[in-house]
C-alpha cells in the first residue's frame, strides 16, 4: 500500500497516531506495535500499549531506503516499521524563530 | 490533518504548560483545547458557516480560531478600525456568520462580546460534534491590506498553515520559561502564523493589544520575554524610547524578529547596538504564502556586520534565504529564471503557498509558482533582496523606475529622516517622480537641494519632479507605507 503525504494513520495495536510528512509510491505496509496503520478509525479502540517503548508526540521517524517520514501526533507504543524495516528517530532541526 | 491536529499535539505534549497570557492567569495547552472544543459546539449549534472575529489581541483570539477549526468553518479576523459600512458589507458576503466582537452594540448582527464568548466556551462545556476539517478546507480568510488595490480575501487552507508549521518549527523545541510578545493585530497573517507556531514550539504567547514602545519594553522586562516579533515602525519607536531612557534593550530578549515592510539601515544599526546580546531575524513572507518564506538569521546578521566584503555587508539589507521546503526564484517578464544579481519578479512555490483569493480564485501558475508582485534579486549564495512592489513601479516617459532606488539615495542625505517615492501624474511624461520627505528635527532643506542630491548620484530621468516635506509618512497599522494617500494629498493641495 502506498503512503499518501498528509494522511493521518492509526491502528488498533497502539494508541499511537502519525501524519505522513513524506509519502511514497513504494509498496509496503506501515506497522506500529505490529499492527498495520490505516486511515480509517479502527473498529476496536487501541487495545493498550502491549508493544515496545512509547513514541512521544511531535517526534519524526524516517526510513532512509524509501524516504518515508512520519510525525507522531498521538503518543503510543511503538515501534514503527515500513516494509519490514524499523524507522529511526530523525534529529531535530535548529531554525531561528521567525514569528 | 488540520490545525486541530496541531492543537491536540500541544494539549498532549504541553498540556500543563501555560501557553497563552500571563504566567499566573494564562491558559494551558489543555485549557485552550477544551475551550476551543466548547466554542466549536456553540458554532455548530448556531449553524454558522464562518467565524468572524472583530476584536483585539487576547485569549479570545486563539480560542475562536481553534473553535472554528474544530467546527470545520473558516475563521475571518477583521480590522476593528473598519467603518460600520465596511463591516456590514463584508458580513453581508458571509453565509451565517458567527460574530465575536469587542463592541457587540456597534456591530449588531447578534454578536457576542469577547467576554461572553470566553464565558460560554468554558472548559467542561459540551464538546463539539466530531468530524473536523479536511486539509483542503479553508482554515482562515484574511483581508489583504490593500495598499495598492481594493482589499481582497486571501484564502488559507488547513494544509497551507500546517505545512508552514511542520516545515519551519520543531515540536516542543522551546526552552521551559520561553515567552514571546505579540503586538501585530489578529487580522494580520503574522498574528495567525505566530500563534500557531509558538503554541507548537511550546513558547508562551503574551499579547500587547495596543502597541506603545514604553508598554512593550515594560512587558518584556516584567514577563521575562525571550522572543519578539515587530514591524519596522515598532522597532523605530522602541529604539527611540531606549535612547530617551538611556538604557540598553532588556537582557531577557534572545530573539527579535522583524519584517512586514522595509527597514531603514540606520534603524537596524541602532537596534543592533541597543540589543547587543539579542539574535536578530529578518522574516519575509506574504499573507498569500502563509507567513515566512525566507529568513535572515542571527548568524547572517553577525557575519554581515563583521565582514569587510561589501557583498557580505550588503546582506544586512537582505531578507535571507528561502526556508526549507520553499523554493524562491527571480523570473524575467517571459517567466525565465534570472541570473544572480539580476532584478526581476520574485516567485515562490511549496506546500505552504496558498496564492488564492475568494474573489479571483488561485493565482498559482501551472508550474506551481506564485508571483509575489515584489521585485528583487538573489545573490550568488541565495540571499534574497526585495526591492519593492512591482505595482509601485513608476513609468516615466516609457522608462520603468523603481521607487526603492531613489528612496535609498534620499535616505542617505544627512537631513532626511524618512522618505517615500511614488508615481505622480505628469503632463509631459504620463507619470512623474514624487518624493515625500520627513526631515530630521531642526533641519531645513530646500526642494532643489534634494533634487540636486539625487541628480548627482543617479541619471537625470530619476531626479524627482517634485519634493514635498511631510511631518510623517502615512502607514498601515503594520508599517506598510500608503503611497496612494501621499499622492492623494497632492490633489487636495492643488484643489485648495
Amino acid at each position: 500500500m502506498a503512503l499518501k503525504t498528509g494522511s493521518q494513520l492509526r491502528t488498533s495495536a497502539s494508541g499511537c497516531e502519525v501524519v505522513v510528512i513524506r509519502g511514497t509510491e513504494a509498496e509496503g505496509a506501515l506497522l506500529c506495535a505490529g499492527g498495520q496503520m490505516v486511515a480509517e478509525t479502527p473498529a476496536q479502540p487501541a487495545s493498550g500499549d502491549a508493544g515496545g517503548s512509547t513514541l512521544p508526540v511531535g517526534k519524526r521517524y524516517t526510513d532512509t531506503e524509501s524516504g518515508v517520514e512520519v510525525l507522531v501526533v498521538k503518543p503510543g507504543a511503538g515501534p514503527l516499521s515500513f516494509d519490514g524495516r524499523e524507522l529511526s528517530l530523525k534529529a531535530a532541526k535548529a531554525l531561528p524563530a521567525s514569528d | 490533518m488540520n490545525l486541530t491536529t496541531l492543537l491536540e499535539m500541544v494539549a498532549s505534549g504541553n498540556g500543563d504548560t501555560v501557553l497563552i497570557g500571563s504566567k499566573e492567569q494564562g491558559l494551558t495547552g489543555e485549557e485552550l483545547r477544551a475551550r476551543a472544543s466548547a466554542g466549536a459546539k456553540l458554532i455548530q449549534d448556531a449553524g454558522s458557516q464562518t467565524v468572524v472575529y472583530l476584536g483585539g489581541n487576547g485569549p479570545a483570539f486563539p480560542v475562536a480560531l481553534f473553535a472554528a477549526a474544530y467546527a470545520a468553518v473558516p475563521f475571518l479576523p477583521l480590522n476593528y478600525r473598519l467603518s460600520a459600512e465596511q463591516i456590514d458589507e463584508i458580513l453581508a458576503r458571509q453565509p451565517k456568520p458567527f460574530l465575536i466582537s469587542d463592541d457587540p452594540l456597534r456591530t449588531g448582527h447578534g454578536a457576542l462580546s469577547l467576554e461572553e464568548f470566553l464565558n460560554l466556551a468554558a472548559p467542561g462545556g459540551a464538546p463539539h460534534e466530531p468530524g473536523g476539517a479536511d486539509g483542503e478546507d479553508i482554515a482562515v480568510l484574511l483581508m489583504t491590506s490593500g495598499t495598492t488595490a481594493a482589499p481582497k480575501s486571501a484564502v488559507l487552507r488547513h494544509r497551507h498553515l500546517t505545512s508552514y508549521v511542520l516545515g519551519s518549527v520543531e515540536f516542543a523545541s522551546a526552552e521551559p520559561g520561553d515567552a514571546t510578545i505579540v503586538c501585530v493585530p489578529p487580522y494580520h497573517i503574522a498574528a495567525v502564523a505566530n500563534l500557531i507556531s509558538n503554541l507548537y514550539a511550546g513558547r508562551r504567547v503574551v499579547y500587547l493589544d495596543h502597541f506603545t514602545a514604553a508598554d512593550w519594553l515594560d512587558i518584556v522586562t516584567k514577563e521575562q520575554i525571550t522572543n519578539a516579533m515587530v514591524v519596522p515602525t515598532m522597532l523605530v519607536r522602541i529604539v527611540r524610547e531606549l535612547d530617551k531612557r538611556g538604557t540598553p534593550g532588556p537582557g531577557s530578549l534572545r530573539g527579535l524578529s522583524y519584517g512586514g515592510a522595509k527597514i531603514a539601515a540606520t534603524v537596524l544599526a541602532d537596534a543592533l547596538r541597543l540589543f547587543p546580546t539579542t539574535g536578530f531575524v529578518n522574516a519575509y513572507g506574504l499573507t498569500e504564502t502563509a507567513s515566512s518564506i525566507a529568513v535572515l538569521g542571527p548568524e547572517d546578521h553577525r557575519d554581515a556586520l563583521a565582514s569587510e566584503d561589501p557583498h557580505v555587508r550588503a546582506r544586512l539589507a537582505s531578507v535571507g534565504r528561502a526556508l526549507p521546503g520553499v523554493e524562491i526564484e527571480i523570473h524575467d517578464p517571459l517567466g525565465r529564471p534570472c541570473a544572480p544579481g539580476v532584478v526581476g519578479d520574485i516567485v515562490v512555490r511549496g506546500p505552504q503557498i496558498a496564492g488564492e483569493y475568494k474573489e479571483s480564485g488561485s493565482l498559482v501558475d501551472p508550474a506551481g509558482w506564485f508571483h509575489t508582485r515584489d521585485l528583487g534579486h538573489i545573490d550568488g549564495e541565495g540571499f534574497i533582496f526585495v526591492q519593492g512592489r512591482s505595482d509601485d513601479t513608476i513609468i516615466r516617459g516609457g522608462e520603468n523606475i523603481a521607487p526603492a532606488e531613489i528612496e535609498d539615495v534620499l535616505a542617505r542625505h544627512p537631513a532626511v529622516a524618512d522618505v517615500a517615492v511614488a508615481a505622480i501624474p505628469h503632463e509631459e511624461w504620463g507619470q512623474g517622480i514624487g518624493a515625500f520627505v520627513v526631515l530630521k528635527e531642526g533641519q531645513t532643506e530646500e526642494e532643489d537641494e534634494l533634487k540636486n542630491w539625487v541628480r548627482s548620484q543617479l541619471r537625470s530621468s530619476k531626479t524627482p519632479d517634485l519634493v514635498r516635506f511631510v511631518p510623517e509618512l502615512p502607514t498601515t497599522p503594520t508599517g506598510k507605507i500608503l503611497r496612494r494617500d501621499l499622492v492623494r494629498s497632492l490633489a487636495t493641495e492643488a484643489a485648495r
